[in-house]
């Protein structure tokens, strides 16, 4: 990483780095610190006194089986998430790779939702899923299945995993689009030329070659889907009906903000830390494959 | 194209259409729901084509907002999130455009302890680290203040990694010559660096302009004061209205102003976008 001519000054670079290294301390290090500190204490309802409880926080949060179903529930909704918009994607991918007339087109009219907020996602299909004037949850009650996610937990959490997914499609859109142009042209003449159908080709040279593409965007949807789905559940279903869709950083926040119980919200917040920690580090192992690949 | 086969030609055209509609059927079904006058809405029969309340509608939310949730003016909440995603792709272009100057022209003693440290921020989203941001902010009395929205959003590990991978395919020639010819390290930058990474900032800009366009928890936690609610974040006031049903034509014109920024830079600046987003992630 080393460039050859360097420039000598024993400030300047210090100036240089200065606005990044004071906001990165001022409101990253300084608040996770706090937060590490805080998931150590207990406070009284008041406020009026603190005491040291060592691990306490993280003992009671952990083996809270209420912690344990919002655990699996962010884990159920981070995979159903990256399946269906995952698929959904390369399906379109797939479709919209090579020469098909109208391309470019299709492939504007196809990556505008990333530009949309999840909470306004969230609001579009909660409106669409609204058992009374909702186009969707109309039809499905017409049809005679009992559709109302404001009293159904497990429709509430349709709501959410579709409506994040809906966002996700155009992302993982481009990054299929982006590996399957990567996929020399030879490769797939040759197979065509040995006979081997659309299907069969799809299937055995062109998804094995996009395995380092669609391992990345599997990490990225899933800290898509621990994350960005807390606007989608705010603006919708606040985590209801009876926490059917509270997934682990909305608890954060409704442990933290709402219950104010500011260490066990801490404590909290330090696994979710682990996790990040965890992602990342597979994201940048798989990087390092695809760049010596 | 490998082969000429007329049927799936077919199905890809209809695949790719059956996928345009599904992912504007959201949108198109909120614009119909905004255009409609508020008490049909109510009354239960859904209909596909929009009415002609259009101008009623886009008028007041655009205008007035809606007092009874407290919620201020749409206008005056979009040039508030207009600021902040402005503000917010700036400060962070900027902020790491000179970082990764000093990190890959300079040898100094901490450099890789800064490397390294604007590296772990990747990992603090400010999902995490809320209630001890929001702590922090308001002793430093930036609650309900732009700067206070801006700053903790405003560090950026990618941005960096992007400039700095970038700084080091730039030939050290050039570094050399202007050496040579007597230029400082800040002539440097100025008269050669940041024009040559012209294209990767405007790609840059496009994808911060729609991450800070679309923050949603930190300006919800960091503004009490109506004046400074984002159109994203204030969204939520109309529609989690307490013991009654959304007044969902003003709350759908709502979203369909909303998202027509971000979606107009996305589609106006398809090529950067793209580039952008694919970059971002190296």
């Amino acid at each position: 990483m080393a460039v050859q001519v360097v420039f000598r000054n024993r400030f300047l670079p210090y100036l240089l780095v200065a606005p990044q290294a004071a906001v990165t301390l001022v409101f990253f290090f300084w608040p996770a610190a706090q937060g590490m500190r805080q998931s150590l204490l207990r406070e009284d309802a008041f406020g009026l006194s603190t005491e040291f409880v060592g691990l306490d926080n993280y003992v009671e949060a952990l083996t809270d089986p209420r912690y344990l179903d919002t655990f699996l529930r962010s884990v159920a909704m981070s995979a159903l998430v990256a399946f269906l918009s995952m698929s959904t994607a390369l399906l379109l991918a797939a479709m919209a790779d090579r020469a098909v007339r109208g391309g470019r087109a299709y492939r504007t009219l196809l990556i505008w939702p990333y530009a949309v907020a999840p909470a306004l996602a969230g609001v579009l299909w909660f409106l669409m899923f609204n058992p009374t004037i909702g186009v969707v949850g109309v039809g499905l009650n017409r049809m005679g299945i009992a559709w109302n996610p404001y009293l159904d937990g497990a429709q509430a959490f349709v709501l959410v995993t579709v409506a994040a997914s809906w966002k996700q499609v155009s992302y993982n859109f481009v990054f299929f689009l982006a590996g399957l142009q990567a996929i020399p042209a030879a490769l797939i003449e040759a197979a065509a030329i040995d006979g081997a159908s659309p299907f069969r080709r799809f299937w055995t040279i062109v998804f094995p070659l996009l395995a380092p593409t669609s391992f990345f965007l599997l990490v990225v949807n899933v800290v898509y889907a621990f994350f960005e789905t807390f606007a989608v559940i705010h603006a919708t279903t606040q985590g209801g009906p009876g926490g059917a869709t509270e997934t682990l950083v909305y608890k954060v926040f409704n442990d933290g903000f709402i219950g104010l119980d500011l260490g066990g919200s801490a404590a909290q917040s330090a696994v979710l830390m682990a996790i990040v920690a965890a992602l990342t580090v597979a994201q940048f192992r798989l990087l390092d494959r695809k760049a010596g690949a | 194209m490998v082969e000429n086969r007329p049927f799936l030609g077919l199905i890809r055209h209809t695949v790719l259409i059956a996928g345009v509609l599904l992912l504007a059927l959201p949108v198109w079904l909120a614009f119909v729901a905004s255009t409609q006058e508020g008490g049909r809405l109510l009354s239960g029969d859904v209909t596909l084509w929009p009415s002609g309340h259009f101008l009623q509608t886009y008028g007041a939310v655009l205008f007035e907002g809606m007092r009874s949730a407290g919620v201020p003016p749409v206008g005056r909440m979009m040039l508030n999130s207009l600021a902040m995603a402005v503000l917010i792709a700036v400060g962070k272009i900027a902020i790491s455009l000179l970082s990764a100057f000093a990190i890959v022209y300079f040898r100094f003693p901490l450099r890789k302890t800064i490397f390294w440290m604007i590296f772990l921020t990747l990992m603090l989203p400010v999902e995490v680290r809320i209630v001890p941001t929001f702590q922090v902010v308001a002793g430093l009395g930036l609650l309900d203040s732009t700067a206070g929205l801006v700053l903790p959003l405003i560090a950026s590990a990618t941005a960096t990694f992007l400039f700095r991978q970038f700084f080091l395919s730039v030939p050290p020639e050039l570094a050399e010559a202007a050496r040579i010819d007597g230029a400082g390290p800040m002539r440097f930058f100025a008269d050669i660096l940041v024009p040559l990474s012209r294209t990767n900032i405007a790609a840059l800009f496009v994808i911060l302009f729609i991450y800070g366009w679309n923050q949603y928890l930190w300006p919800f936690i960091a503004t009490t004061d109506e004046a400074h609610y984002t159109v994203v974040m204030g969204i939520q006031r109309m529609v989690a209205v307490p013991d009654s049903e959304p007044i969902w034509n003003l709350v759908m014109a709502t979203a369909i102003l909303g998202m027509l920024p971000p979606v107009a830079v996305v589609v106006a600046m398809q090529k950067l976008f793209v580039k952008g987003l694919v970059d971002s992630e190296k």
